[in-house]
């Protein structure tokens, strides 16, 4: 059993993820999307980079690739998938997960460490921490403010299908603490089923303590189960 | 068949934050421009034949539908012209 790290010409965080997940115990390989899926992969994760240059839009045409098309019907049979970054953005762009990423409100790439808070903790990739605990993931993006109708928000949250909210060290949800400008604060979400999730911090950058802070750990377990 | 060329503008919805046209905004006032606001879009020219105008129109919608623009957050409009 092994998860797919799919690689787009781009990618340039698959690596960290296999690293990572293996950290975590959880066995991945790269794949490179024009090769397809392997059969019966235990999980799916969607890495960072920048897929086809960002052109037209952050993850619209990896969005479009022919692999998705695979990824959503293994996705359908239950297979975890995590869009990470611009896996994220490309999770949003293939409809997986609803909304969409588009241009920091800064108008500025952001890589730095934030505060995240734990809204649902329930699902496969949050069962590690508390509701409402707060974490701390590092984000590297330029096209990370998420963008959704008020109703739809409306009903994510109906849903609990908020992940992560970026909030300040003591979980407070403020202006000042959302780094992009994302309605609704969010950093992550899941898709109609829980175990089809994107977000935009970077968990496989958080997995080894050399590297200032393990919190990563908790979502990637998802795959271990 | 004849030549048209679709054009395709791809806009963000009104009330949609758009940083880099701001920043656009903002550096025309630094050069002395005096203006109130800036929208920016994405125009593409697609070069197709077609039966007709209006089916060369509805290709060029269903492109805009599966790619070219986000629902999310865009708006789009298709002009068709002879080519």
């Amino acid at each position: 059993m092994t998860v797919a790290v799919i690689q787009f010409g781009g990618s340039n965080c698959d690596r960290d993820a296999v690293r990572a997940l293996d950290a975590v115990g959880v066995d991945a390989e790269r794949v490179w999307h024009e090769n397809g899926l392997p059969d019966d992969p235990s999980g799916i994760v969607l890495p960072g980079g920048f897929s086809y240059g960002d052109y037209l839009r952050a993850g619209a045409m990896a969005g479009r690739a022919p692999i998705v098309e695979a990824v959503r019907d293994a996705a359908r049979k239950g297979v975890p998938v995590l869009g990470i970054c611009n896996g994220a953005q490309v999770g949003c762009e293939a409809g997986l997960t609803p909304g969409a990423f588009t241009t920091n409100a800064s108008a500025r790439f952001q890589c730095e460490h934030v505060h995240l808070r734990v809204e649902n903790a329930e699902t496969p990739w949050t069962r590690a921490f508390e509701a409402r605990e707060v974490i701390s993931l590092p984000i590297a993006h330029g096209e990370g403010r998420f963008e959704i109708g008020e109703e739809e928000l409306a009903t994510l949250d109906d849903e609990d299908r908020i992940l992560f909210r970026y909030c300040d060290e003591d979980g407070n949800v403020t202006p000042a603490a959302n780094p992009n400008g994302s309605t609704g604060a969010v950093a992550g979400l899941c898709g109609e089923d829980e175990h089809v999730a994107v977000l935009m911090p970077h968990p496989e950058r958080a997995t080894l303590p050399e590297l200032g802070g393990t919190d990563g750990q908790g979502v990637l377990r998802a795959f271990a189960e | 068949m004849t030549a048209y060329t679709a054009v395709v503008t791809v806009r963000l919805k009104r009330g949609v934050l758009d940083p880099e046209a701001e920043t656009t905004r903002q550096a025309l006032s630094r050069l002395g421009f005096e203006l109130e606001e800036l929208r920016a879009a994405d125009r593409f020219e697609i070069d197709l034949d077609a039966e007709s105008e209006a089916a060369a129109a509805e290709r060029a919608e269903s492109m805009a539908e599966r790619l070219l623009a986000n629902p999310t957050i865009h708006d789009y409009a298709v002009e068709i012209e002879n080519r």
